[in-house]
């Protein structure tokens, strides 16, 4: 899709529920987008959609963040009665969903006593609740027909995800805990989830970009000044996490 | 106090010796270790350390050290001996050694972890619970506020003879201290929100507005305050408004003392006796410290977290007094820096910004994202050498980076 897809105008980013789904950094992602389509001249308009509040079906890319057990239950049944988010994905909208967000655009997810929730079922996983929680850095290896680099993070969950066969993993784990089945993510379409939480896009620049072509199409490099200390960032992450 | 069982009394004078030992080791305060042991030798040392006192404890995300040190400064107004954790070692060991060191003390006044608040209030039968604030806060080894909300409430619920002293503007704090059976609601303010958009009984979306808080769809609402801190005042039960002038600086200090100042009246202090005693407290365990370094005077402020930055930047000299900031990620201060992303940097961006830390390079990244230019210094000397003599440095770092700074510009700090 080309840049004259989306319309007139700037750039949509649109922030689900950050009155819900925004636990640990979560803006770090609008942020980190907003900035790289800025820094190639691509105007952006960066909007805000709290839970009472309906969300736009126009928008081009869509963040839903990471949020404890009730406020994310709660979210995935305003999210379900409000419609748009699930309306804008069938019409090619980019959705980038973390954590709890990632757990409910798929078809279920354990809820506050473990009970099974119904999602948006945007994108074809499972989710449940596992023995233990995972916390800590995370690396993992992006499916190649992506063609991204290494992803690094860092995860905060009890969540364990099945991947069905409408959606592929994004990763396979080399440190961490991810789906809890050695994989990490899922992605179909331009709906893409990951257990990375908060800014997971800050560590990993090209994940930012590959969102961002999904959206405008073919992105020219940045100017290597404007990489610098992301990639000074990242690098000392990669060196700072052992391999497995 | 006399009446410890030997055991006790073996384990409290072992532990003692030990935090002795530490402190003469210059390894730490020597605040935590002697408790330990203790409690190693008696379990129950808390419990009977605690017989017989009037127990107050100090929890919330943010300002229990101060609060701890207002609330003690306060009470000693009574002309009795107040035992305290005053350096901050607020799990079950460093309180079973702030007693332990005290034993004669009729009051203690205990800063409290806040997983740790249902179990201390079961074991010392505390008098006054004192409630802060609530908001995110290393959550790679804390548990979901909400959570740990309703754990407290619970724990309020089946302590009838407690009485709870509680922020009314939090949210979520009003929601725990509702539980309780005694509370004094304090419009102590509250200025981060990203914690406390929805309502804690129902979920909603909270309403706000000059008046506080509401939900739209349950009527949980704020609570009317028996105090009220009304810019640099505190307005008291008699509506009676009177000037904190506290020698500690910012919004947040005059809060905490809001606080305190309703849990002395729970003893009987009036407000004129007890911030008598308040305004002597100019530093807490280094924080708002102001020490020369080579010439330059250097500022001192500890924050942890995105809420306790924001209330970090509310104290910062006017620019443009450069201000350096510094973040590690040890076990102490959180394994995850994410929250960096919930700190809005552009307030600094008037001034020159310096940045060190074992995680600069998280900051570095972050403030550019901010559009906020900024310096990457080598430590604390380094930062000291680009302000010009006779000039101030500002320095916000978090736990480990704070220690790190006060260690290298001396313990005198």
């Amino acid at each position: 899709m080309g840049a004259h897809a989306r319309g007139p105008g700037a750039l949509r980013l649109v922030w689900v529920y950050p009155d819900l789904l925004s636990t640990y950094g979560d803006r770090g992602n609008l942020l980190v987008l907003e900035r790289r389509a800025r820094l190639r001249g691509i105007g952006v308009e960066a909007i805000q959609v709290n839970s009472d509040q309906p969300v736009p079906r126009q928008g081009d890319i869509y963040l839903l963040g990471g949020g404890e057990d009730l406020p994310q239950v709660l979210a995935a049944r305003r999210l379900g009665t409000d419609g748009g988010l699930a309306a804008a994905a069938a019409q090619g909208s980019v959705v980038f969903a973390v954590c709890a967000g990632y757990q409910l655009v798929g078809a279920e997810f354990g809820g506050d006593q473990g009970q099974p929730v119904g999602g948006l079922e945007i994108l074809d996983i499972r989710s449940g609740r596992g023995d233990r929680r995972g916390v800590g850095e995370i690396l993992a290896d992006v499916d190649p027909a992506l063609g991204l680099p290494r992803l690094s993070g860092f995860e905060n969950h009890q969540g364990v995800t099945r991947i069905g066969p409408g959606a592929r993993p994004l990763a396979r784990v080399l440190t961490g805990v991810g789906n809890g089945d050695g994989t990490e993510g899922a992605y179909a379409g331009r709906v893409l989830g990951t257990y990375l939480h908060g800014p997971a896009l800050v560590r990993n620049p090209a994940l930012a970009d590959l969102l961002l072509g999904w959206a405008v199409g073919a992105l020219p490099p940045l100017d290597a000044e404007y990489e610098a200390w992301t990639t000074q960032f990242r690098e000392q992450r990669l060196a700072a996490v052992p391999v497995g | 106090m006399g009446k410890l069982p030997m055991r006790a009394r073996v384990a409290t004078t072992l532990g003692g010796a030990a935090g002795r030992m530490s402190r003469l080791a210059g390894r730490g305060d020597g605040s935590v270790i002697g408790g330990v042991i203790g409690l190693r030798v008696e379990p129950g040392l808390l419990s009977l350390l605690a017989a017989d006192r009037e127990i107050v404890l100090v929890t919330g995300t943010n300002g229990k050290t101060t609060t701890t040190r207002l609330i003690t400064a306060a009470l000693s107004a009574t002309g009795q001996q107040v035992a305290s954790n005053a350096f901050g070692a607020n799990m079950e060991a460093g309180l079973a050694a702030a007693l332990g060191q005290a034993p004669e003390a009729p009051y203690a006044v205990l800063e409290t972890d806040e997983k740790y608040v249902p179990a201390v209030l079961r074991a010392t039968d505390a008098r006054v619970v004192t409630l802060l604030n609530l908001s995110r806060d290393q959550m790679d080894r804390a548990a979901e506020i909400w959570l740990v909300a309703r754990r407290w409430r619970e724990a309020f619920e089946a302590a009838p003879d407690c009485r709870v002293v509680a922020n009314a503007d939090d949210p979520l704090i009003a929601w725990a201290a509702s539980g309780a059976h005694q509370v004094t609601w304090v419009a102590a303010g509250q200025r981060w929100h990203e914690d406390s958009w929805c309502c804690p009984r129902c979920g909603s979306h909270l309403r706000r507005d000059d008046l506080g808080w509401r939900c739209g769809e349950c009527g949980f609402s704020r609570p009317a305050a028996r105090w009220a801190l009304d810019g640099s005042s505190v307005i008291d039960p008699a509506g009676q408004v009177t000037e904190l002038a506290l020698a500690l600086p910012g919004r947040a200090n005059r809060s905490n003392a809001v606080m305190a100042l309703a849990v002395a009246e729970v003893f009987g202090v009036s407000p004129a006796a007890a911030l008598q005693k308040m305004r002597s407290v100019t530093s807490v365990a280094g924080r708002y410290t102001q020490v020369e370094r080579n010439g330059r005077q250097v500022r001192l402020l500890l924050a942890k977290n995105p809420a306790g930055w924001l209330e970090a930047f509310d104290v910062l000299e006017p620019a443009p007094v450069p201000v350096l900031l510094s973040v590690n990620a040890q076990i102490p201060d959180g394994r995850d820096t994410s929250w960096l992303w919930d700190v809005d940097y552009r307030v600094v961006q008037d001034r020159p910004v310096l940045v060190s830390g074992e995680r600069g390079l998280d900051l570095a990244v972050r403030l550019e994202a901010d559009g906020v230019a900024f310096e990457m210094v080598d430590g604390i000397d380094d930062a000291v050498s680009r302000v010009r003599p006779g000039g101030t440095l500002d320095v916000i770092a978090n736990y480990t980076a704070f220690q790190q700074i006060r260690t290298a510009v001396g313990r005198a700090a």
